[in-house]
């Protein structure tokens, strides 16, 4: 029997509360703010690695970006990731969620088999979410997003509590299968300086275009159906605020008159 | 024709109304492109069609399969890309819900198109092209995107646009769709148990009063629910009082929480760091209450008091009985 495997799902972005906005320009400075993992890809690792420790297995991190992602990768096997796999080189950069969602597909099916895959719910840059589920399309596997709680764990089977439809629902899944996570669903461990040091000399395989035999026409800006035509960075919603300063009584009572608060009269 | 197809999120019994503000601004889109505006409702029940005709609708497509009856995402892509592939719908609008977020991917790559997420803004170009407006990084840009391929699908955040009004006199079709579910992918989830009742649902609140780390322990939260109490409102959070489980995470408002835009927001002794200013800054006033005159939100807010909010908060809830 093969190993169980499961995958998770990791991006490398900007730190979102150093990252600089050029507003005159309508840019983001990346060089900004020191990079870091997706926070919410990490509650998705943390979930891995609980089901490696219940159930057995390995942990395998995927990700696709520039050659600095590899510290990602290695941060990923410092918190308990067995083997990291970089997808770099030029025919990846540009692509959107429809071609990332296929390369990470292809690179998937490149391995000798797999169980689950976790991913995060989104991305702190990108904002959109459809990675995950784009991802179980392809690989034509059942998911569950937005799980809030994983209730059992076992092989060939989860349980996980998820919220839609304005109810929260408890499901099951046959493996394989994906889900994404909220930042509900643990809290993630942090790395000892043991477990640093060991992924400090961790090796991460890189993989190109030709690794996982994809197509790269299907990648990049010519493969993404969708592109960025303009960017803005709209400048801060700040408001004309009128600051009340006085004792709490009058304050309070400004307050409701100029909003015509509870003044039935 | 040129058709914009909006789908009718519902749970069997009532469709969202996200998909009555996508009907909206569908027709603005349909108008644009010369095109009519189509609805797409898949469900496990028989269900209302003829609200979605009053909503803007000029036809219905109808999909019913007990097998829609549960939220799985393999089901409903199977039988919405058979609504498509029928209906053959050049735009199509999904409401950015938990459910339209989960299922619009799976449909987009399985037709190998396109599709954007949580657009905050839509418009058609002098060239007829299909713009998509969202923010990105957090909320701190807006990115305009274009497609190349068709259909092109756009998920759209829930309060953005105005509900069509209701036109009962509006006549439509409605198309029943025979569905060729594959029984077969079915049961690979299963739903094993439903809990309502419990839902906080804060992004249709009209009043959010919320509370923040000027609270100085977690039974001050009765206070803020006083107050919320007092209004007709909802109870909210910021991320740190969360995190440290004073509150649940469904009280959560912020860029990892709950994105609301009520006719009033009540800032208690929250700073405003940027990931809370995602999640409420374009609630219609904002009322900030904090002893720290620098704190950011003040820049924010259209009313700003200083001062303690253990004596100001209290001083609300009584000036807002007496007035009553």
């Amino acid at each position: 029997m093969p190993e169980l495997t499961y995958v998770v799902l990791i991006k490398q972005v900007p730190d979102m509360d150093q990252v600089e906005f050029d507003y005159e320009e309508g840019r983001v400075d990346r060089s900004s703010a020191p990079l870091e993992p997706n926070p919410f890809d990490l509650n998705a690792l943390e979930e891995a690695v609980k089901y490696k420790e219940a159930v057995g297995g390995r942990v395998v991190a995927i990700s696709m970006g520039p050659t600095q992602a590899e510290s990602t990768l290695k941060d990923a096997i410092a918190r308990g990731a067995d083997e990291g796999i970089l997808l770099q080189g030029k025919e990846f950069a540009g692509s959107d969620t429809w071609a990332t969602s296929l390369a990470l597909g292809y690179a998937i099916e490149t391995l000798a088999g797999f169980d689950l895959v976790f991913a995060g719910e989104k991305t702190v840059d990108g904002d959109t979410g459809q990675v995950g589920p784009e991802v179980a399309e392809y690989l034509d596997i059942p998911h569950i997003a937005f799980v809030s709680e994983v209730s059992k764990r076992e092989e060939g089977k989860i349980e996980v509590e998820s919220e839609c439809w304005g109810a929260t629902y408890t499901k099951s899944m046959e493996t394989p299968g994906l889900i994404t996570v909220t930042k509900d669903v643990n809290e993630p461990r942090l790395p000892s300086f043991k477990d640093k040091q060991r992924a400090r000399k961790a090796e991460i395989k890189t993989w190109g275009v030709e690794d996982i035999a994809i197509d790269p026409d299907n990648l990049g800006i010519t493969g993404s159906p969708t592109r960025v035509a303009n960017m803005e960075v709209p400048p801060p919603d700040k408001r004309e605020s009128l600051i009340l300063r006085e004792d709490p009584g009058n304050a309070v009572n400004q307050l409701l008159e100029k909003m015509d608060l509870g003044r039935s009269k | 024709m040129t058709q914009v197809m909006v789908f009718a999120e519902n749970n069997g019994e009532k469709v969202h109304p996200v998909s009555y503000e996508l009907l909206a601004k569908g027709r603005e889109l349909a108008e644009k492109l010369g095109g009519e505006l189509t609805a797409a409702l898949l469900s496990g029940n028989e269900i209302d069609t003829g609200e979605l005709i009053f909503r803007g609708a000029d036809r219905v497509y109808f999909g019913k399969d007990e097998a829609l009856a549960d939220p799985i995402e393999t089901v409903h892509k199977e039988a919405f890309v058979q609504v498509i592939e029928e209906a053959g719908p050049e735009v199509i609008l999904i409401g950015a819900t938990n459910f339209g977020r989960s299922l619009a991917p799976r449909v987009a790559m399985a037709l190998d198109t396109s599709l954007t997420a949580d657009c905050t803004g839509l418009d058609i170009d002098e060239d007829k092209n299909f713009i998509q407006i969202r923010p990105a990084f957090s909320g701190n840009i807006l990115a305009h995107i274009k497609s190349r391929t068709s259909p092109q699908l756009a998920t759209v955040r829930y309060k953005e646009f105005t509900e069509a009004p209701r036109e009962t006199e509006r006549q439509g079709e409605v198309m029943e769709v025979e569905l060729y579910l594959d029984r077969g992918n079915q049961g690979q989830v299963e739903i094993l148990g439903e809990q309502r009742g419990e839902q906080v649902n804060l992004e249709d609140a009209e009043v959010v009063v919320a509370g923040g780390r000027g609270l100085k322990k977690e039974e001050d939260f009765e206070l803020i629910g006083e107050l919320a109490e007092v209004l007709d409102g909802k109870v909210g959070a910021s991320r740190p009082l969360v995190d440290d489980g004073w509150i649940g995470r469904e009280h959560q408002v912020g860029y990892s929480g709950r994105r609301v835009k009520p006719g009033i927001y009540f800032a208690c002794g929250i700073s405003g760091q940027s990931q809370h200013l995602a999640g409420m800054k374009e609630s219609d006033t904002i009322i900030a209450i904090n002893n720290d005159p620098s704190a950011p939100i003040f820049e924010y807010a259209d009313y700003g008091l200083v001062g303690d909010l253990y004596e100001i908060v209290p001083e609300l809830i009584r000036q807002l009985k007496e007035g009553n």
